[in-house]
């Protein structure tokens, strides 16, 4: 089976990684721009970080013949620093024009502040004037539902914002409705003590269907084990618990990759 | 990873056989939360420890448990979410 995974954070990932996504059929990998596990303390940081992004990732995972895309950003957590994010907004078009440049994200909320909304608002006013699609973070545990509401909030109130242009990314039961029914595209995270287990993700597909929905393995910084930050997640748990429901000969289902 | 599944296809599996395939995860599932308990309660000062806002919200999910309703998680998830309030200050487009 080929597949590809539309949200993996490559960077904090070991070469070794590239390799068993590889083993395992992945083709090619969106990394959107996330935080670094600490607080940086400058533009400049950040261009040294678009640049890992757009120039060293795609050459370490081409070495497994896996295609590498990224999203550009300053993150929900560090928005709260607003004059260090208009900064960094203020560089990102200098690497929109790259090929493997999808769009701005993983934009989003954090704890759902003002600092962050506004913050959130200005990606988006950078995404619309640059005609680029954009990746959106939803909140981690309690603060999630809201700040969904308060994302779509912002993007159903302005007008320049096309709903298919947008990815509202770790959805769960309470909000995968949320996105869908506003005409955004969603994805699932395989993180199974934080946001979604494989055998959950399955049962929201099964719920909603598989119209704009994707599952990622978003993979960042923590352990694999327990908190479920497996590089090939996507592959390993959710295809196989797609393939323990409908490829018992119960019920015949077809996958399909798209590249 | 993109899946494009026929939504014909996606139809749940069959009650019984749901319920042969899942059940010894649903066994396992409740031990883990039993011993979690359980452990709370062996603990120093677990009386004040039983008084925790986060432990009445798992009192609570147990209750949504033994509700045969339906929308289990979505109302579980729910449960453990902050209320949301629609006249929130929007920031303004540029």
């Amino acid at each position: 089976m080929y597949y590809l995974d539309p949200h993996i954070h490559m960077i904090s990932r070991v070469t070794d990684d590239y390799q068993r996504m590889a083993q395992c059929g992945c083709q090619a990998v969106s990394e959107p721009a996330f935080w670094a596990g600490f607080d940086r303390g400058s533009a400049e940081g950040f261009r040294d970080y678009f640049r890992h992004l757009v120039e060293v990732e795609p050459k370490r995972a081409a070495q497994f013949g896996i295609k590498h895309y990224s999203w550009l950003c300053i993150n929900a957590k560090e928005a709260e620093n607003v004059k260090l994010s208009r900064e960094v907004i203020a560089i990102i078009p200098e690497y929109l024009d790259r090929p493997n440049v999808l769009g701005i994200g993983e934009i989003g909320l954090n704890k759902n502040t003002r600092n962050e909304a506004t913050i959130f608002q200005e990606h988006v006013d950078l995404a619309m004037k640059t005609n680029e699609l954009i990746l959106i973070h939803t909140p981690h545990l309690e603060d999630k539902y809201k700040g969904t509401r308060m994302i779509i909030d912002m993007l159903k109130g302005d007008r320049r914002v096309t709903p298919e242009r947008v990815l509202i990314d770790h959805v769960e039961e309470h909000t995968v409705r949320l996105a869908l029914d506003n005409g955004f595209w969603c994805g699932m995270t395989l993180y199974p003590t934080t946001k979604c287990t494989p055998e959950r993700a399955v049962d929201i597909v099964e719920m909603v269907g598989p119209e704009r929905i994707m599952a990622n393995s978003a993979g960042d910084w923590g352990c694999g084990f327990g908190s479920g930050r497996d590089c090939r997640a996507v592959v390993n748990p959710f295809a196989m618990e797609l393939k323990r429901r409908y490829a018992s000969g119960f019920v015949s289902f077809t996958l399909k990759h798209t590249l | 990873m993109d899946i494009l599944m026929n939504n014909s296809v996606m139809t749940p599996l069959p009650a019984a056989k749901a319920l042969d395939a899942y059940f010894l995860e649903a066994r396992s599932k409740l031990l883990d939360l039993a011993g979690i308990l359980d452990r709370i309660g062996r603990g120093d000062e677990s009386s004040a420890a039983g008084k925790d806002p986060r432990l009445a919200k798992v009192r609570q999910g147990l209750e949504i448990l033994q509700d045969r309703s339906g929308g289990r998680a979505e109302r579980i998830q729910q449960l453990f979410s902050l209320s949301y309030e629609a006249t929130w200050q929007r920031p303004a487009a540029r």
